[in-house]
C-alpha cells in the first residue's frame, strides 16, 4: 500500500511535468508566412555611425540646446539627486579625460565638454548583459531594448564611461510634459543615448547634431568623405579611454 | 521525513516565529520597493549595486564552503565528517536559496526574470551565475536528501547518487569562480579588475563558510542536544585558520600592487578602501576593523590550545565571519564603484527599507536552515536512539 | 483507508478553494461581450477584424522586437496589401485614439493589464 501510493505520486510528477512541456515544444516549431516586415526607404545606413564634437565651438548656449533638444525629444526627466538620468550632459574635460589631463593643463582641464554614451566598437555592456536588452545594430548603434531590460544594472557595472542611468523611480512622476513622438521609460529599466537611431531610420540627423549649431559633426566613419571623417583628417582628436580597447565613437575634436 | 520539522518545543516555533515576523516586515518593504521602484534603496547613477549584490557575494561563499567536508569525506575517506556533512549541504542549500532572493530583490523589473532564460546569453557572466547557483541548489538537495534517506534506512548510500557528490565539488568551486568573473571581467572597474578575484573569492569563502558551520554545529549541540562530533569540529577550525590566513594574504598581496605601483586607477579605490577619499572614512574604519578582526582570530586559533577550547572557538569563528562579512557585503561592491568612472566620489549608504528587505531574506533563509537541520538533526537522534 | 478523518476532510477543503473561481460568482451577471467604440473614418484595420481580435497581442510582440531589434519600420497587411508604419502610437493609436473606449474595455473585462502605456504615452482623448 505504502509503496503504491508514493509510485502513484512519483507518476503523477512525471505525468504533470509532460504536460507542461510538452505544449511548449509543439509550439517552437513556428512555420515561415510571407515576408511582411520591410524597411523604410528613407532610412539612413551606415557600417559605423559616429560623431565628432568640436570642442572649440562648445559654449554653454550650445551645450545647454543640444541637451534640451536630447532630452526633450527622449522624455528624459529631470531629477534633482543621484539617481538621476542622463542622456547627454556636460562635463568638464579633466573629469572626462582625467588619465590624459596633468596639474598644470589650468585652462582646458576645467572647460566643460559634452559627454554621452560612446557607441563602442566592443561595447561591454553588451557583452554582459544577460537578456540581450542591450546590443548592436548592423549600423554600429549600441540600443537598448526597453521592453526586454531585467534591470539587473550589469550593464551600469561594466560601462567604463558612466553613459548608463536607471530608472530608480516611475520617470513620469518627474515629467511634466511628455512629448508623444517617443515613450517614456517604465520604473527598473536602463536607459541612455541610442545616437537617435529612430530619427535615422526615418532618414534625420540625431536631434543633438541638428541644434549644435556645427558642434557635433555625425556620419559613416567608413565613408572617407563623411563629415566626421574629414575633421579627423583635419584635426587633433581624443577618445575616452583608449586603453581600455573599447573601441569608442564618439570623437572629440581638440 | 518532512514530519520531523512539524513537531518541536516551544523554543523551536518561537524561533520560527520570531523568523516570520522579520520576513513579515521585510515583506511589506519589498512591497513598497515594489510599488515605487528601487530609488526607496540608497543606489544611485554612480553606485548602482549595493547591499543586496553584496550580501549575494557573501553568501555564495557559504554555500561553497560544504565542499570542505566533502573533499576529505569522499575522497580521502575521513569519516569523522559523515557525522556532520548534512548540517554543510543542508548549509549550502540555506545559503543558495538566499543568493538567489538578493538578486530578484535587487532587479528592477523582477517580473521579466525569465527573460534570462528566454534570451540566453551566454555571453553574459549572470546567464552562467543562473546556471551554477541553481544547478547547485539542485546537487545540494538531491545529495543532502538521498544520503539523509539511506541513513534513516541505515543502508548505504545509492550508488547512482555518487557521481552527483564527486560534480558537487568542482561545481562548489564553480559558484564561487563564476560570482568573481561578475567583478573581474568589467574594464574599467580597476579594483575589480584582477585575476585574483577568484582565488581571493574562494579562500574567503572557506574559511567563512566553515567558520559559521562551527557556530552552527556548536548551536546544534546546546538548542538539540545533539553532538555533530569533536573530531570534526576540530577539522573545520583547521580548515578555518588557514583559509582565513590565505585571504588575508592575499588582501595584503592586492594592497602592495596598488600601493607601490601607484597608479591612480587602481590606488584611489584601495585609498578610499582604507584611508578615505575627500575626507569620507566611514568605509575605511570599517575596513580596519575588518582586518584586525581577521588577524586576531587567526592568531587565537593558530593555537590548538585555543581551538580545542570551544568558546575560545567559537569566539574567533564570530571575528572571522565578522571579517570576511565586511570585506564582501561592505567593502567590495563600494570600492569597487567608488570613486566613479570621472573619478569622483559618490557615495552610497543603504536605507532602512533596503535594510528590512535584507534582514527579511536573511530569515527566510535562516527559516529554511531551521526547518533542514530539524529534520536532520531529527533522523540523526531517531538512528542513534 | 488510514487517517480518513484528516483526509477527507482535507480533500473538501481542497475542493472548495480549487472550485473557488465558480461559486464565488453564482449569481453574479453573466459575461457579456464589452461594446467597443471603433473608428468612425476607417473601414479597415490591419488585418481583418478576426485576425487582429486573436493575434493583435502576438503582433505588437512581433512589430515591437522587427522595429527595436531589427531595424524594419514598415509592415505589409496580409490583408489589403498597404504598408503601414509599425508603432503601436502612430499607426494603432491613430485610429483608435481613445484608449478608454477601445483598448481598456476588453482588457478590464478580462482581466488583463498590459504595461505598453507604462511607456508609450496614449493620445490624449478625441480632439
Amino acid at each position: 500500500m505504502k509503496s503504491s501510493r508514493r509510485k502513484f505520486i512519483r507518476m503523477a510528477g512525471f505525468a504533470a511535468l509532460g504536460w507542461s512541456i510538452c505544449p511548449s515544444l509543439a509550439g517552437a516549431a513556428v512555420e515561415a508566412g510571407p515576408k511582411l516586415y520591410f524597411k523604410g526607404e528613407e532610412q539612413l545606413s551606415a557600417t559605423q555611425w559616429a560623431m565628432a564634437v568640436d570642442t572649440k565651438k562648445l559654449t554653454r548656449q550650445v551645450m545647454n540646446k543640444c541637451i534640451e533638444a536630447c532630452h526633450t525629444l527622449h522624455n528624459v526627466p529631470e531629477i534633482d539627486s543621484n539617481q538621476n538620468i542622463k542622456w547627454l550632459w556636460i562635463e568638464p574635460f579633466r573629469n572626462l579625460f582625467y588619465d590624459q589631463s596633468h596639474p598644470n593643463l589650468t585652462d582646458m582641464a576645467n572647460k566643460p565638454f559634452l559627454a554621452l554614451c560612446n557607441h563602442c566598437e566592443n561595447p561591454p555592456c553588451v557583452r554582459v548583459c544577460p537578456t540581450k536588452a542591450t546590443f548592436k545594430r548592423p549600423d554600429g548603434i549600441v540600443l537598448m531594448d526597453f521592453h526586454r531590460c531585467i534591470g539587473c544594472r550589469f550593464c551600469m557595472a561594466g560601462c567604463p564611461y558612466g553613459s548608463r542611468s536607471f530608472n530608480f523611480f516611475d520617470p513620469r512622476r518627474y515629467l511634466e510634459q511628455l512629448d508623444p513622438e517617443y515613450p517614456t521609460r517604465t520604473k527598473g529599466v536602463v536607459e541612455k543615448c541610442e545616437f537617435c537611431a529612430h530619427r535615422l531610420d526615418k532618414g534625420q540627423m540625431p536631434a543633438c547634431v541638428e541644434a549644435s549649431e556645427g558642434a557635433l559633426l555625425f556620419g559613416d566613419l567608413s565613408d572617407s568623405s563623411s563629415d566626421v571623417r574629414r575633421a579627423l583628417r583635419e584635426r587633433y582628436s581624443l577618445v575616452r579611454k583608449p586603453k581600455l580597447g573599447t573601441g569608442p565613437n564618439v570623437y572629440y575634436l581638440i | 521525513m518532512l514530519e520531523k520539522a512539524i513537531k518541536g518545543n516551544v523554543l523551536y516555533w518561537g524561533w520560527l516565529f520570531f523568523l516570520l515576523a522579520i520576513i513579515g516586515v521585510g515583506a511589506g518593504a519589498y512591497m513598497m520597493q515594489l510599488e515605487q521602484g528601487l530609488g526607496i534603496t540608497g543606489l544611485n547613477r554612480d553606485v548602482s549595486w549595493g547591499f543586496y549584490i553584496a550580501q549575494f557575494t557573501f553568501l555564495v561563499g557559504v554555500a561553497a564552503s560544504a565542499v570542505m567536508m566533502v573533499i576529505p569525506k569522499y575522497l580521502h575517506n575521513f569519516k569523522a565528517f559523515g557525522r556532520m556533512l548534512i548540517l554543510g549541504e543542508f548549509l549550502a542549500i540555506a545559503a543558495v536559496s538566499m543568493c538567489l532572493m538578493f538578486i530578484i530583490a535587487d532587479l528592477g523589473q523582477p517580473q521579466r526574470l525569465m527573460n534570462v532564460l528566454l534570451h540566453p546569453s551566454p555571453n553574459s557572466i549572470l546567464f552562467w551565475d543562473m546556471i551554477v547557483l541553481n544547478g547547485y541548489l539542485f546537487l545540494n538537495l538531491l545529495i543532502g536528501w538521498v544520503t539523509l534517506q539511506s541513513e534513516r534506512k541505515q543502508v548505504a548510500p545509492p550508488k547512482w547518487i555518487m557521481p552527483f557528490i564527486y560534480l558537487s565539488i568542482p561545481w562548489a568551486v564553480s559558484i564561487h569562480t563564476v560570482t568573481a568573473f561578475l567583478y573581474a571581467g568589467l574594464p574599467g572597474r580597476d579594483f575589480w579588475l584582477t585575476a585574483v578575484m577568484a582565488p581571493s573569492f574562494l579562500a574567503s569563502a572557506f574559511a567563512a563558510g566553515p567558520a559559521l558551520l562551527i557556530l552552527l554545529g556548536l548551536a546544534v549541540k546546546v538548542f538539540a542536544k545533539w553532538d555533530p562530533g569533536k573530531e570534526s569540529i576540530q577539522a573545520l577550525a583547521k580548515i578555518v585558520v588557514y583559509a582565513m590566513s590565505v585571504h588575508l594574504f592575499i588582501v595584503a598581496c592586492k594592497v602592495f600592487t596598488a600601493f607601490y605601483s601607484q597608479i591612480p586607477d587602481k590606488l584611489y579605490h584601495y585609498k578610499f578602501l582604507y584611508l578615505g577619499l575627500d575626507g569620507h572614512t566611514t568605509l575605511a574604519t570599517f575596513s580596519w576593523v575588518a582586518i584586525a578582526a581577521g588577524v586576531i582570530a587567526v592568531i587565537i586559533l593558530l593555537n590548538p590550545r585555543n581551538r580545542q577550547a570551544e568558546n575560545v572557538l567559537a569566539f574567533s569563528c564570530i571575528l572571522i565571519l565578522l571579517s570576511t562579512w565586511i570585506d564582501k557585503g561592505l567593502g567590495l561592491i563600494s570600492a569597487g564603484f567608488i570613486p566613479n568612472p570621472m573619478k569622483q566620489v559618490v557615495l552610497y549608504t543603504p536605507t532602512q527599507p533596503e535594510l528590512l528587505i535584507t534582514l527579511a531574506i536573511w530569515a527566510k533563509g535562516f527559516l529554511i536552515l531551521t526547518i533542514l537541520y530539524k529534520v536532520a538533526v531529527g533522523v540523526k537522534k531517531e538512528i542513534e536512539a | 483507508m488510514y487517517h480518513a478523518n484528516k483526509i477527507i476532510p482535507g480533500l473538501v477543503i481542497f475542493g472548495l478553494l480549487m472550485t473557488f473561481p465558480f461559486w464565488f460568482n453564482i449569481g453574479s451577471a453573466a459575461y457579456s461581450t464589452p461594446e467597443l467604440v471603433l473608428p468612425e473614418d476607417h473601414e479597415f484595420c490591419v488585418e481583418s477584424v478576426e485576425y487582429m481580435r486573436a493575434e493583435h497581442m502576438s503582433m505588437l510582440n512581433e512589430w515591437r522586437d522587427a522595429y527595436v531589434r531589427d531595424g524594419y519600420g514598415e509592415y505589409q497587411s496580409m490583408l489589403t496589401g498597404q504598408m503601414y508604419p509599425m508603432s503601436l502610437t502612430k499607426t494603432c493609436m491613430n485610429c483608435h485614439n481613445n484608449k478608454e473606449e477601445f483598448c481598456d474595455r476588453c482588457h478590464a473585462s478580462v482581466s488583463v493589464d498590459p504595461y505598453c502605456w507604462d511607456c508609450h504615452i496614449e493620445p490624449q482623448g478625441v480632439e
